[in-house]
């Protein structure tokens, strides 16, 4: 074999395997990712019933039940839509009402989030990036006030 | 006056850093030997200067110096001595300071050590390296100054994030910063190389100890990490693919594949441009990572503060030096000369595969920490790319890895025998075959891809002790010759086999904790019990306990298997005063190298309270992996090659014109 030959092997090799992890990324970026919602958004926007996403705000102070085996429903709210979240299992340590909170899961059709996971937030001082921003879309943000 | 001795002492090492940064390269391009030797001193002395002010503001944490502004927002009068020393780095700018000392310390190592470099090369190393050092001292001293004194003392702290008040992380960033850091190391050389336009198999030697003690406490800082989150965040998870965690990810796999071109550049003397660029790149991911975790881009629990001010100064670091070293590559590197030829089918060739599928793997990892950030500047649309992704694409690339990790240390050098080695090769596939087949017939068909996962790390693991079986000849001849061979083996082969079983071993962990862990979650009242993968968990009741800056919610479970009581569990919920603020400590119980682990959630208004309950099997080895990952790499450190230093580039010097 001559050194172009050896070198052709190397550099086919090299494309072959980047083709394929283009390929990988490129289907993996079209089913697996997950798109962040304001309760906003999911009011004006007219999202198909079953698709995942992530819903962020504030639950509304007042609209926390309980139920048995750890069930718990609220509402998410960024000052102009509310979102109805429902989820089974333990909450993170620092949900409460009148506090943000990111929820993921499954948009069902009545426009009530089927949620299976609950991000947790792990400082006071620290509020999700994503739920500011929902909140500043909204015009309910103030600067400085829960940084 | 302690925290503006510390002040000056940084300053003091910014100036020594700016001499260090021009003198020794004019030594090096006249041939001065005193402006070369001149780096020496500088970079002992700046070591000293940021020794000495890392010490005054450990000095303002531990006496509780509520004046300095840090002190104030991270510390608190009662909490342990331990704490109170490790929160020195649990914020920005003393994390900012630790990462100078490190970078420091391997700068004065090479001044300390590099004694057989030669004269030019050390100098250039270290003027590069003081680069590196000044322009993160400016950082500091501009954006993110530690010392920086409040008008009025409160008297009382703030806390340190009651998170982060846990043991793991007094190691965990240290060791995460001397791999990223380390890294530096490499970066240094591959510049210096390039300035002078001259490389050989010599300086592969030359570096590879550095890469590889970067390596090694790279490699145990992220399994520190991991296993902090694992037992502090109450998820029973362990890798989340967070962007801070993949920021520490894609270092280690760059730097991976930079130890194993720089061992064909050492043996060979080939892939010498791509091993420079690979010395870049690496050094470039840990400051992405910098970037990333420090610039408040992302929010975790890394981010400690937004000051939108400190992220443009790092990106632009980050583009000086990623900018400037490739741009120095693009235009120095034609001038390295090609090196020795190999057939695709050979050790150079399988390393060259290991790289290939490294640096592709880095890459999935680095489209898919980044594209949520491109994406949402460009089209102002969120996403996150979470776990789905990073199986889907990271996954196969690293199984192909794993597949083909064996092969690389049976094969030749120069042109290898594929069919050969798949013959020595045998027993490791036959193991493999055998431990898919009772893996399947264990766990009764709940997954189809694990069993094969089982296998596939068994097979590694064979493969690991076939090459080291194939060396010393064990089972073909004599005993005594067999010890006199395993003897006379150089520790890099030891090193190399033990590392390969690690990541075996490692990924043996991941996938039985993930597949066939059992997870329950439930809302107890004293006295019931619970039952899990053949443990009975009885929940006794809930103590208050007060601790020192806390008060700590116990719950008590007694532990039956079968019958037989084996232990006490206790998860508890501490709620620190200062901060308002919850933390959640799990409890668990090793079996064998599995796990029962236990932590909670609310308290309801009936007497219950949630509880999560996990049980891992063989969890542990996830962790045990990577310290015999780092067991490897330290092996291979040791080898009398490494140590002794590499001999002199071929006599050619005599027959050169004097200079």
């Amino acid at each position: 074999m001559t050194r172009k030959q050896r070198r052709l092997i190397l550099i086919g090799a090299n494309v072959g395997v980047l083709a394929i992890a283009v390929a990988l990324v490129l289907s993996a970026l079209k089913d697996s990712i997950v798109f962040f919602n304001s309760p906003t958004d999911i009011a004006e926007k007219h999202i198909a019933a079953g698709t995942r996403m992530r819903v962020g705000g504030l639950v509304k102070p007042g609209s926390l039940q309980r139920g048995d085996n750890l069930q718990v429903r609220f509402e998410v709210t960024d000052g102009k839509s509310d979102v109805v979240v429902r989820y089974q299992g333990i909450v993170p340590d620092l949900f409460r009402e009148g506090q943000g909170v990111v929820a993921e899961g499954k948009l069902e059709a009545g426009g009530t989030l089927d949620a299976d996971t609950m991000l947790a937030k792990h400082d006071e001082r620290y509020m999700p990036r994503e739920v500011v921003d929902a909140l500043k879309k909204a015009g309910r943000w103030q600067e400085g006030a829960a940084k | 006056m302690i925290p503006e001795l510390g002040h000056y002492a940084l300053v003091l090492a910014l100036f020594l850093g700016l001499i260090q940064s021009v003198a020794p390269l004019f030594g090096a391009r006249s041939r001065d030997g005193a402006l070369m030797r001149l780096a020496n001193s500088t970079a002992l002395m700046q070591f000293i200067f940021v020794a000495l002010s890392f010490a005054a503001l450990t000095i303002c944490y531990v006496t509780s110096d509520f004046s300095v502004a840090t002190v104030y927002e991270n510390s608190h009068s009662m909490m342990p001595l331990v704490y109170k020393i490790t929160s020195v780095w649990g914020n920005h700018e003393g994390s900012m300071l630790l990462w100078v000392l490190i970078l420091s310390l391997f700068g004065a190592a090479v001044a300390a050590f590099g004694g057989n470099l030669p004269a030019s090369l050390k100098a250039n190393v270290l003027a590069v390296q003081s680069w590196i050092a000044t322009a993160f001292y400016l950082f500091i001293l501009l954006t993110s100054n530690p010392f920086l004194r409040l008008p009025q003392a409160p008297f009382e702290g703030r806390d340190l994030n009651p998170i982060l008040q846990d043991l793991g992380l007094a190691i965990h960033p240290p060791l995460l910063y001397l791999g990223y850091v380390g890294f530096s190391i490499s970066f240094s050389f591959a510049i210096a190389a390039l300035i002078e336009g001259r490389i050989d198999a010599a300086w592969a030697r030359w570096v590879r100890p550095w890469t590889l003690a970067a390596w090694m406490c790279l490699t145990v800082g992220i399994a520190m990490g991991s296993y902090w989150a694992y037992y502090t965040l109450g998820w029973g998870g362990f890798w989340f693919w967070d962007p801070v965690e993949n920021a520490s990810l894609m270092p280690w796999l760059a730097g991976t594949a930079l130890l194993h071109s720089a061992v064909v550049m050492e043996k060979r003397n080939a892939l010498k441009v791509w091993t420079i660029l690979l010395a870049i790149l690496t050094f470039s991911l840990s400051l992405i990572g910098t970037f990333l975790v420090r610039s408040g881009v992302l929010t975790s629990v890394h981010t400690f503060a937004n000051d939108p001010r400190r992220g443009v100064f790092i990106l632009a670091i980050l583009v000086l030096f990623i900018g400037g070293g490739l741009t120095l590559f693009a235009w120095r590197a034609p001038l390295l000369k090609q090196g020795g030829l190999f057939a695709p089918i050979s050790r150079e060739g399988a390393l060259v595969f290991n790289n290939l599928f490294l640096t592709t793997a880095c890459l999935t990892v680095f489209v898919g920490t980044l594209y949520p950030l491109a994406l949402e500047a460009l089209t102002g649309a969120k996403i996150s790319v979470g776990a789905p992704f990073f199986n889907l694409t990271f996954g196969p690339l690293f199984v192909a890895l794993m597949f083909a990790m064996p092969f690389g240390p049976l094969l030749a050098w120069k042109r290898g025998d594929i069919l050969g080695v798949a013959q020595r090769l045998m027993t490791a596939f036959g193991v493999g075959i055998v431990a898919v087949a009772a893996a399947f017939a264990l766990e009764g068909g709940q997954s189809v891809l694990a069993p094969f996962g089982v296998g596939l790390a068994f097979y590694v693991m064979t493969g690991a002790l076939t090459d080291l079986v194939e060396r010393t000849g064990l089972f073909r001849a004599p005993l005594a010759t067999v010890a006199k061979r395993a003897a006379g083996l150089p520790r890099s082969t030891w090193g190399s086999a033990l590392a390969h079983f690690g990541i075996a071993v490692s990924m043996l962990g991941i996938i039985c904790a993930g597949t066939w862990g059992t997870e329950r979650i439930v809302a107890l009242k004293p006295s019931q019990t619970v039952s899990l993968s053949g443990y009975d968990l009885s929940f006794d009741g809930l103590v208050r306990r007060p601790g020192p800056n806390y008060t700590a919610l116990v719950a008590k479970f007694t532990v039956r298997s079968g019958s037989t009581p084996i232990g006490v569990m206790e998860p508890s919920k501490r709620t620190f005063a200062s901060r308002a603020t919850t933390t959640n400590e799990a409890a668990l119980m090793m079996r064998g190298a599995g796990q029962l682990y236990l932590s909670l959630g609310d308290a309801n208004d009936d007497g219950s309270i949630a509880v999560r309950l996990y049980y891992k099997p063989l969890v542990l080895l996830i962790w045990f992996g990577a310290v015999v990952m780092m067991l490897g790499g330290a092996l291979s450190l040791s080898d009398r090659r490494l140590r002794v230093g590499a001999p002199r580039p071929a006599a050619k010097s005599a027959l050169q014109p004097a200079e």
